[in-house]
C-alpha cells in the first residue's frame, strides 16, 4: 500500500463570481520513502494539492476525490485526528520563511510547540529534541534562544526544515521550499532536504515551478497544467508532453549552445480556470498542437517505462477512433 | 556608453558601523550590449545598479554617461534619465494600481513633455509585444497576467526611447514559460533598438540566455569578469567556480558553508578568502588573508580578482 | 487631458457609485445630507435674516408648537421653525469650509511630512505633533476670541485646530505609498518630488481623504456649536446659537422643550448623515477595508 494515495483529487473555489475548478482530478501515488516532485506554474492547481492534502484550504475550497494517508482518508477525518496527523504523520513546510515564524517568539520554542501541543514530550525532553533538530539541520544549538529576525534567510528555511521534522513525520510536504533564496543558500537547503529523507527514510512531496530543483531531489516527476496532471515519469529520464519539455527548457543549461542567446518560452498566458479551452488546455499554446486538440479529449496514457502523458501526440498514433 | 569608474557607496549602519554596499567597482555598459550582473543578495548588486541609474549618488567615484561625468542636479539629471531606464523584478509592485496601462506608460512622456503621447505610448506598447496596444490602455494592471504586466513596465521605459535598460531581476517573479518570453523581448531589442541592457540577476541561466558578457560580484566588488562565454563555461575564481558547481546539471558540486558575509565587516586581504574552497585547500596562502587585490578594470577581456587563480588578473 | 484618461474617469466613477448604493447606511446618510443642503440652499428664494430679527418676532414668546408656528417659537417670539432652516445655512457652511481648511491643511503637511525626509520631514513632524497636543476647543476658543466674531474667525480657528490628526493620518499613507516600487519606476523615469507628490502619493491618500474628511464635516458642525454654546459665535444665528439663546433664557425650565430638542436634533441627525456617509465611503474607497469584506 501507498504511503500517500490521491485519487481523482478535484478543488474548487467558490466566490462571488462562480465556481473555480483549480485542481481537477488529480491521482497520484507516493510509495514510502519515495520524493515526488510537483511541477507547474502559478495557477496550475500544484499548491491547491498541497493544501488538500492536510486540509489547509480556505472554507470557500470544495475537496472531491479520496485522499488516503496510510490507508486513512484525510478528507473523512475528524478534527482531533486531522491535528494529529498533520504533525506526526506529514507536516509541511511552506515558501517564504519570513512568514512562517512568529516574529515575537524564540525558534527554539516554536520548534517545540507542536511537541508540546500533542504531549508528545515534556519540557525537558522537547527542549533535548530542539537542540537535536537544529544540529540535524545545520544550525548551532544556541540559535534556540535567537528570534526569527536574527536569522538569514537561508537560517529560517532551515528553522521551518526543523519544525517539520519535530514530530517525526512520514511524510513532509514542501511547497516551494527554495523560491527566494540565493543560488548558494538554495544548494544548501536541498543538500539538507537530501540527506534528512535519505537518513531518517521520510518520503517526500516538493512542489516547486522550477524542474531542475525538483530533478535534483525527487525521484518522481509530475507536471501539472491548469488544473490536471500532463505528465509523469522518473525524474531523470526526458519529457514527452510539450509542456513539460517548454517548461523544462525555461530554466536552461549553463554551457549549452543550444540556449545560448536563445531564451525559450511559450507565447501566450496560463488559461483563467473559470474559461479554459476545450480539448486539452494546453493547446492554444502549444507549439505543436494539431486540429484535434481543440476537440478531443486528452487523459493520461502510458507513453514509457513509468511514464504517462497526457498528450494525443505522445505515444499513440493519431488515427486514434474517436 | 554608462560607465561606472571606482564606484563606492556607503550607508550609516547601526552603532555608528558603516556599510560598504558597493566598494570600488568598474564597469561599462557599451552600446547595444547586454552585460549581466550576477551576484547573491546583498552583495551590492542592486545597489550598483540604483547608482548607475542615479537614484543613489556613489560615496566617491563616478558615474557617467558617454564620457559626461553625471550630474545631480535637475534639468542634467532628467535629461540622463531619458537615456538610462530601469524595469524592476515585481511587475505588480512597479505599477501604480490606480493608474491605467496607458498612463502607466504615459507617465515618462508626460515627465519630459514629449508631443504625441497616444502614439509613443501606443508604439511604446507593441515594442513590447502587446498589440494591438489600444486594446490594453484601459486595463488596470490587477486585470493583466504577470508576464502582461511586465511588458507594460518595458513599454513605459521604452516610451522615453533610452540607449540603456536597467533591469533587476526581471523575470524572478515570473512564470517559468513566460520567463523565455520577457528575455526574447530583451534581446529583440537590442536587436532592433540597438537597446543596451545591464542585468542584475542571482540566475546564471539567465546570463546565458541573454547575456554578452557577465561580471560576478561578491561582497561589494566585482570579482570576475568577462564574455559570458569564457566566464560560465571555463570560471577562474573560486567564487564563481562555486556558483556554477551547485546548478543541477553540474556533476561536482561545491557547496560554500555561510551565507554571504556583512558588508559591514569586509575581510582583510581578499574578501572572499573565509569561504573560499581553495584557500581552505592552500595551506601557505598568506596573500590570500593580507594583501588586498586591485580592483578590475571596465576592460571587456575576461579578468580575474584572486591570489590563486591561474590566470592573475593584469590590473 | 486626452480622452483615454476621460474614458478612465467616467468608468472609474460608474464603478464607485454602483458599489456606493450598495451601502443602505450610507444612501441613508447621503439622501439626508442632499435634503439639508439642498433646503440650505433654497432657503433665500422663501424666507430671509429676517426671521432671526428679534424685532420682528411679532408671535407669543415661547409659544409650543402650533398650526402657525409648527416647531413653536422661541423668547422673543421668532418662530423656531424658520430660524431652524435659516441656521442650517450657518452651520453647514462653517462645518464645510473648516473641514475643507483642516483638509488643505492637514493633506499638504501631512504629504510634505511623508515625502521630505530628512529635516525638513522632521520638522513638519514636530509641528503636527505641537498642534495635536494642544487641546484643540480652548485653543479654538482663544483664537475666536482674539480674532473677533465672525464667520471667517470660527472657520479659522476650528480648521487650524483639527488639521493635526488628519496631517498624520495622510503622513502614515505617504510613507506607505512611497516604499513601493513604482515610485521608484517614476523617479527612474524623471519625475521630480511635485510628480511624485501630486501624481502618485495623492491619488492614493485621496480616498481616505475623502471619507476623513466627510467625517471632518461632522466634528466641525459639532465644534461650530461647541464654540456657540460657549459664547463664541459668528454672531449669525446658527443651530449652535439657537442652543445657547435656549439655555440663556432658560428654556428648560420654561418646559419650551422644542427650543432645546430641536437644533440639537438638527446637529445630531446631519453628523450623523455625515457619518454614515463617511463610513461608506471609507469601505468603498479603501482597498484593504474592501478585500476584507469580500
Amino acid at each position: 500500500m501507498s504511503l500517500l494515495e490521491l485519487d481523482e483529487v478535484s478543488v474548487t473555489y467558490r466566490i462571488a463570481a462562480g465556481d473555480v475548478p483549480a485542481v481537477r482530478g488529480v491521482s497520484l501515488s507516493l510509495e514510502a520513502g519515495e520524493a515526488v516532485g510537483l511541477a507547474g506554474e502559478s495557477g496550475s492547481g500544484k499548491s491547491s494539492v498541497a493544501m488538500a492534502l492536510l486540509r489547509l484550504l480556505p472554507r470557500s475550497a470544495r475537496v472531491d476525490g479520496r485522499i488516503l494517508l496510510d490507508g486513512e482518508d484525510v478528507l473523512a477525518m475528524k478534527w482531533g485526528r486531522l491535528r494529529a496527523v498533520r504533525w506526526s504523520e506529514a507536516s509541511i513546510v511552506f515558501q517564504g520563511a519570513q512568514h512562517g515564524l512568529n516574529p515575537v517568539q524564540r525558534i527554539g520554542d516554536q520548534i517545540a510547540e507542536p511537541l508540546l501541543v500533542h504531549n508528545l514530550a515534556t519540557p525537558s525532553e522537547a527542549s533535548m529534541r530542539v537542540r537535536e533538530l537544529l544540529e540535524q539541520v545545520g544550525l548551532p544549538t544556541w540559535r534556540a534562544r535567537s528570534y526569527p529576525h536574527e536569522l538569514s534567510g537561508g537560517q529560517r528555511q532551515r528553522v521551518m526544515i526543523a519544525m517539520a521534522l519535530a514530530c517525526s513525520p512520514r511524510l513532509i510536504i514542501a511547497d516551494e521550499p527554495t523560491t527566494a533564496l540565493d543560488l548558494m543558500v538554495q544548494a544548501q537547503v536541498l543538500t539538507l532536504i537530501r540527506k534528512l529523507i535519505a537518513e531518517h527514510d521520510i518520503s517526500l512531496l516538493m512542489i516547486s515551478h522550477d524542474l531542475s530543483v525538483l530533478a535534483d531531489v525527487c525521484d518522481r516527476l509530475a507536471i501539472m497544467y491548469a488544473g490536471r496532471l500532463v505528465e509523469a515519469g522518473p525524474a531523470s529520464a526526458d519529457f514527452r508532453h510539450p509542456y513539460s519539455q517548454a517548461l523544462a527548457a525555461a530554466f536552461p543549461t549553463v554551457g549549452d549552445p543550444a540556449s545560448r542567446l536563445a531564451p525559450r518560452g511559450l507565447a501566450g498566458d496560463p488559461p483563467d480556470p473559470q474559461q479554459l479551452p476545450g480539448g486539452c488546455a494546453f493547446h492554444p499554446r502549444c507549439p505543436v498542437a494539431i486540429d484535434d486538440c481543440s476537440t478531443a479529449p486528452v487523459d493520461l496514457r502510458d507513453v514509457g517505462p513509468g511514464r504517462t502523458a497526457a498528450c494525443l501526440l505522445v505515444g499513440r498514433s493519431l488515427a486514434r477512433g474517436n | 556608453m554608462l560607465e561606472a569608474t571606482d564606484v563606492r557607496v556607503e550607508f550609516g549602519g547601526r552603532g555608528g558601523r558603516r556599510a560598504r554596499a558597493v566598494d570600488g567597482v568598474n564597469l561599462t555598459v557599451a552600446p547595444g550590449e547586454i552585460v549581466a550582473l550576477v551576484g547573491e543578495s546583498g552583495c551590492g548588486k542592486t545597489t550598483l545598479a540604483r547608482t548607475l541609474l542615479g537614484l543613489e549618488r556613489p560615496t566617491s567615484g563616478q558615474v557617467s554617461y558617454d564620457g559626461t561625468p553625471l550630474s545631480y542636479t535637475g534639468r542634467r539629471l532628467r535629461a540622463f534619465r531619458r537615456q538610462v531606464q530601469l524595469v524592476l523584478q515585481d511587475p505588480m509592485g512597479s505599477l501604480n494600481p490606480r493608474q491605467t496601462v496607458y498612463e502607466a506608460v504615459a507617465e515618462g512622456p508626460r515627465i519630459h513633455g514629449l508631443p504625441d503621447e497616444e502614439k509613443v505610448v501606443a508604439d511604446a506598447l507593441s515594442r513590447a509585444g502587446l498589440r494591438p496596444p489600444e486594446r490594453f490602455f484601459l486595463r488596470y494592471p490587477h486585470e493583466l497576467s504577470g508576464g502582461q504586466r511586465q511588458r507594460v513596465v518595458i513599454a513605459g521605459a521604452l516610451a522615453l526611447s533610452p540607449k540603456v535598460l536597467i533591469a533587476d531581476e526581471p523575470v524572478a517573479s515570473l512564470d517559468a514559460s513566460v520567463r523565455g518570453e520577457i528575455l526574447s523581448l530583451l534581446l529583440r531589442l537590442r536587436d532592433d533598438l540597438g537597446l543596451a541592457a545591464l542585468v542584475v540577476t542571482h540566475d546564471l541561466g539567465l546570463a546565458w540566455n541573454i547575456a554578452d558578457r557577465v561580471a560576478v560580484m561578491y561582497l561589494g566588488r566585482i570579482v570576475e569578469s568577462g564574455p559570458t562565454e569564457d566566464v560560465l563555461t571555463n570560471p577562474q575564481h573560486p567564487y564563481t567556480q562555486a556558483l556554477l558547481s551547485v546548478l543541477p546539471e553540474s556533476p561536482e558540486r561545491i557547496v560554500l558553508t555561510g551565507e554571504p558575509p556583512d558588508p559591514t565587516r569586509i575581510p582583510t586581504g581578499c574578501r572572499f578568502h573565509p569561504r573560499c574552497q581553495l584557500f581552505a585547500a592552500t595551506q601557505d596562502a598568506e596573500a590570500c588573508r593580507t594583501t588586498p587585490l586591485p580592483t578590475l578594470t571596465a576592460t571587456a577581456d575576461p579578468q580575474v580578482a584572486c591570489h590563486l587563480a591561474p590566470v592573475p588578473t593584469t590590473a | 487631458m486626452s480622452s483615454v484618461t476621460w474614458v478612465r474617469r467616467q468608468r472609474a466613477l460608474q464603478r464607485f457609485w454602483s458599489e456606493f448604493r450598495m451601502h443602505r447606511a450610507g444612501m441613508v446618510g447621503l439622501a439626508i445630507l442632499l435634503v439639508a443642503v439642498v433646503l440650505a440652499l433654497i432657503a433665500p428664494l422663501f424666507i430671509d435674516a429676517g426671521v432671526t430679527n428679534v424685532v420682528s418676532g411679532t408671535r407669543a414668546k415661547m409659544a409650543p408648537p402650533s398650526i402657525d408656528d409648527p416647531l413653536g417659537t422661541d423668547e422673543s417670539g421668532r418662530s423656531v421653525l424658520l430660524m431652524i432652516w435659516w441656521g442650517s445655512r450657518t452651520s453647514l457652511l462653517i462645518g464645510f469650509l473648516a473641514a475643507l481648511l483642516s483638509m488643505v491643511i492637514g493633506t499638504t503637511f501631512g504629504i510634505a511630512a511623508g515625502h521630505f525626509r530628512g529635516w525638513v520631514g522632521a520638522i513638519i513632524l514636530r509641528i503636527t505633533d505641537w498642534f495635536l497636543v494642544l487641546p484643540s476647543l480652548v485653543t479654538a476658543l482663544v483664537l475666536a476670541a482674539i480674532l473677533g466674531g465672525s464667520t471667517a474667525t470660527i472657520i479659522v480657528a476650528i480648521g487650524v485646530t483639527s488639521w493635526p490628526s488628519t496631517a498624520r493620518l495622510i503622513r502614515a499613507q505617504t510613507l506607505a505609498v512611497e516604499a513601493r516600487p513604482y515610485i521608484e519606476r517614476s523617479l527612474a523615469l524623471g519625475a521630480g518630488h511635485w510628480h511624485i507628490t501630486t501624481r502618485h502619493v495623492f491619488p492614493n491618500v485621496a480616498p481616505l481623504l475623502l471619507a476623513s474628511t466627510t467625517l471632518e464635516v461632522a466634528s466641525a458642525i459639532v465644534t461650530e456649536s461647541t464654540l456657540a454654546f460657549l459664547g463664541v459665535s459668528a454672531n449669525k444665528t446658527s443651530w449652535g446659537t439657537m442652543l445657547r439663546g435656549s439655555y440663556d433664557w432658560g428654556a428648560a425650565t420654561a418646559g419650551a422643550w422644542w427650543y432645546i430638542l430641536l437644533p440639537g436634533l438638527c446637529i445630531v441627525l446631519v453628523v450623523m448623515a455625515f457619518t454614515l456617509c463617511g463610513r461608506a465611503l471609507e469601505s468603498v474607497l479603501n482597498p484593504r477595508l474592501r478585500t476584507r469584506a469580500a
